[in-house]
């Protein structure tokens, strides 16, 4: 039995989110774990994968296929799947995980699950599965039945474990065959922010809600995050107030973060702002209401004004 | 430029979300409803587009008799035409969900389908994708800026800190998200026009499909009330033992 999962790059490394979905992907209890990159063979990590217990990398190189084209991506998918026989095809769910399984879900007519938690074989054609709805305010449980599984694994619930012994692996090159329109809708990047530190995927988010104030209140809060070599995340209202682009936002309609450290800073903690940050390892709040909903989410709090004690605590840490 | 915009009616959730006790829907007694905020900007996105170009846009869901309430205030809004696909009170699965809306595409005919990037309930991602398979149209998701012009549109998102730009010939499906613009406020002549205008209805067909709920529940809660380390700056040196306990300092 065969399971097959996208993997994203994140440099030369596999995501993190994908890793994810690659411990949820081996189990499944399959014999052969595929994973499917788009990158060229020489820069492939295949060893970081057989850690995670991927027994087939499959390469598609740029040469084939170059960039990102979201149904392009999805044939290959299927082509792979129905080579290699595969009953489950799983990518992280990410914005492009969850585009390229619902292009498979419809070049198939195969129901597609986003966002699992947990997706456990039952015989047959069936497996059952907990899947997030309201961004992970709500779990779902229910029953897949598919002669293929598609779906997307959790960005922020599921841990990436390594196997107990890393796999063998074998690299094959993998040359898809592309329907005609496949190529229609394609990526044209742009160079991004170098070097800078993204909001999903950064150590230490240090967030700011209504209780900063204004847009002129954020300073300290990014002073405070380049010394923690972290960024500034922030709540709806920020971005609704215009203080701070949406790019920023954490929480259901924005970006789910899972640093180590989420410092949360005058957000009283709405639910849909939990969502967004529920998968942070641990929450510090600093606010001034002992009754904000945030501290029942948070490990510790300091109960204040974050334009008192912000400040004090970068004047701490200069002092080092 | 005739564009669809797609709505769905949830509910409307603060600062807690429980389901009913049969655990199948979210306990609504002490709620309203609303839209996703990534659908309100859709809406807004068309009235300006149509601003701009001319046009019209109409505006569709798929729910129960009470969901015409979200279509009166995409109305209020700017929309001109309100199309309810009225369900008999079942969760229609992705797969019918987008069939019936590409039955009134076909029907109706449009240059521009705009969808939420996802609902917000069920979050299934995939609606949109569905739809422009269904049509054998182009379609870009997750969409922060949108730039239409005669005959296709650019429409560009940000991908871990690289912006993606994706070029669709029209007509296309696109989903966006919230930030693509800031919705405005219904005026009171939208509210009036709203109110009194007719709604289209037809009833799409029902179909089981292959992902099928069993139950919602509530996540087993980390809830815990945080250790209170102090008050104001004094509180300081704790949470410098704090941050370097748990490895954060470098």
């Amino acid at each position: 039995m065969t399971a097959l999962c996208l993997v994203e790059l994140d440099g030369a490394e596999p995501a993190d989110a994908s890793l994810r979905a690659v411990t949820l992907g081996r189990s499944l209890g399959d014999s052969s774990l595929g994973a499917i990159v788009f990158a060229d063979s020489a820069s492939v990590p295949a060893a970081a994968l057989a850690d995670y217990g991927v027994t087939e990398v499959y390469v598609i190189e740029p040469a084939a296929l170059d960039g990102y084209a979201p149904q392009a991506w999805a044939r290959v998918l299927a082509g792979l799947a129905a080579e290699t026989g595969a009953t489950a095809v799983l990518a992280a769910g990410t914005d492009r995980g969850n585009e390229v399984l619902a292009h498979l879900g419809a070049i198939t007519g195969l129901p597609m699950a986003a966002n699992c938690t947990l997706v456990t074989p039952d015989g047959g054609q069936t497996h059952r599965l907990v899947r997030h709805r309201w961004a992970g305010l709500l779990l779902e449980d229910a029953i897949l039945e598919a002669p293929v599984a598609l779906f997307t694994v959790a960005t922020d619930s599921v841990s990436p474990v390594p196997a107990d012994a890393p796999a063998a692996v074998q690299v094959h090159v993998h040359k898809p065959e592309l329907a005609e329109g496949d190529l229609r809708v394609r990526a044209t990047e742009s160079a991004g922010r170098a070097g800078g530190v993204s909001l999903g995927t950064a150590r230490v988010v240090v967030g700011g809600g209504r209780g900063v104030g204004g847009p002129d209140g954020f300073a300290p809060l990014e002073e405070l995050a380049g010394l923690l070599g972290g960024v500034v995340g922030v709540s709806r209202v920020v971005t609704s107030e215009g203080w701070r682009p949406h790019q920023q936002q954490v929480g259901q309609t924005g970006t789910k973060i899972t640093p180590e450290l989420y410092l949360a800073c005058g957000i009283s903690g709405a639910i849909q702002h939990i969502a967004g940050c529920a998968g942070a390892k641990h929450i510090i709040a600093i606010n001034t209401d002992p009754g904000a909903p945030i501290l029942a989410h948070a490990d510790y709090a300091v109960i204040g004004d974050l334009h008192q004690v912000i400040p004090a605590l970068v004047a701490a840490l200069r002092a080092r | 430029m005739d564009i669809l915009v797609c709505v769905k009616r949830v509910p409307t959730v603060g600062g807690k979300i429980t389901v009913t006790p049969d655990g199948q829907e979210v306990d609504t007694r002490m709620s309203g409803f609303t839209v996703s905020p990534h659908e309100e900007c859709a809406v807004e996105e068309a009235v300006q587009i149509t601003e701009r170009m001319g046009g019209s846009v109409s505006v569709l869901t798929l729910g129960p008799e009470v969901a015409a309430e979200q279509l009166r205030d995409a109305l209020a809004l700017g929309a001109g035409r309100a199309v309810l696909l009225e369900t008999d009170g079942r969760e229609f699965g992705p797969i019918a969900t987008a069939a019936a809306i590409a039955a009134e595409v076909r029907a109706h005919g449009y240059d521009l389908v705009l969808l939420g990037n996802e609902a917000s309930d069920t979050g299934d991602y995939q609606v949109g994708i569905r739809l422009a398979h269904e049509l054998g149209w182009p379609v870009a998701t997750g969409i922060k800026n949108l730039a239409v012009s005669a005959g296709s549109v650019v429409a560009r998102r940000e991908y871990r800190g690289v912006e993606e730009a994706y070029e669709l010939a029209l007509p296309a499906v696109v989903t966006v998200k919230e930030g693509i613009n800031l919705p405005r406020y219904p005026s009171l002549p939208g509210r009036l026009r709203a109110k009194r205008a007719a709604i289209e209805r037809s009833s799409p067909t029902w179909a089981p499909e292959g992902l099928r709920k069993q139950a919602l529940r509530v996540p087993a809660s980390s809830k815990h009330q945080a250790t209170v380390l102090g008050h104001g700056p004094d509180a300081v040196p704790d949470l410098v033992r704090v941050l370097d306990e748990l490895g954060i300092l470098p």
